[in-house]
């Protein structure tokens, strides 16, 4: 079964990133197509290459990258919503070029698009399950 | 369906919406904080029917980081991830409170 997910809310805030990553490893597990994954609000967080939790933590942001969900075209289906990440100071190498800024922080096992995917998940998955606040 | 609460029952009023809600069908299941109202405490009795019926579930692991293992309230299922999963597959449309 196609299974989408979309994710509302930082790593390390709650527990909703952490939960949809092991719901994700177990639907892989089973079998099942993550078609995509969502990030949305402050879910873009999960998606920053800068972060360092404690060594004994667990990494979220690596978490996800290691599930390394693609399409057949080999492009990343981690999603990062695009304003969204751009309010949050989230850019890749195109978003930093186009608003002036020097460097990027998208962790390269996820790319940025706009709310269509989410949409687009919604249409051609079975099912769409939301974590978060 | 499938409905998923993620907060306490003491924290936020999601539970009680979602049962103002739901249609005959629907089952509940109970992930983070929202494994708090499977213990048996002053609100298990907004469970206690559909428990009865078997359509109430919780997950395993969130029970226990909360050490309620003991009190899970009677007739509530647990279940560990990929349960989860299997909820979401038998149910069809999946629908969070948060």
């Amino acid at each position: 079964m196609k299974i989408s997910i979309q994710i509302n809310e930082g790593p390390y805030q709650h527990q909703a990133s952490d939960t949809a990553y092991q719901f994700a490893k177990a639907a892989i597990a089973k079998g099942h197509e993550i078609f995509r994954v969502f990030f949305y609000h402050d879910g873009v967080d999960n998606a920053t290459r800068f972060t360092v939790p404690p060594q004994d933590d667990r990494h979220i942001v690596n978490n996800w990258a290691s599930l390394d969900i693609k399409n057949a075209e080999g492009e990343p289906e981690l999603v990062v919503c695009i304003a969204a990440a751009l309010r949050r100071g989230l850019v890749d190498d195109s978003e930093a070029q186009k608003n002036g800024i020097e460097g990027n922080n998208i962790h390269p096992a996820f790319r940025i698009s706009g709310l269509g995917q989410l949409i687009e998940a919604g249409i051609q998955s079975d099912r769409l399950v939301v974590f978060g606040d | 369906m499938l409905h998923t609460v993620n907060k306490s029952v003491f924290e936020r009023n999601s539970l009680q919406s979602c049962l103002n809600t739901i249609d005959d069908s629907s089952v509940i299941l109970l992930i983070e904080d929202g494994v708090i109202s499977a213990a048996k405490n002053t609100k298990s009795s907004l469970l206690a029917d559909l428990a009865a019926e078997g359509r109430v579930f919780a997950l395993q692991g969130d029970v226990e980081a909360r050490g309620i293992s003991s009190k899970v309230a009677d007739n509530i299922k647990l279940v560990d991830y990929e349960g989860f999963v299997d909820l979401v597959v038998e149910h069809g449309t999946a629908v969070s409170w948060v």
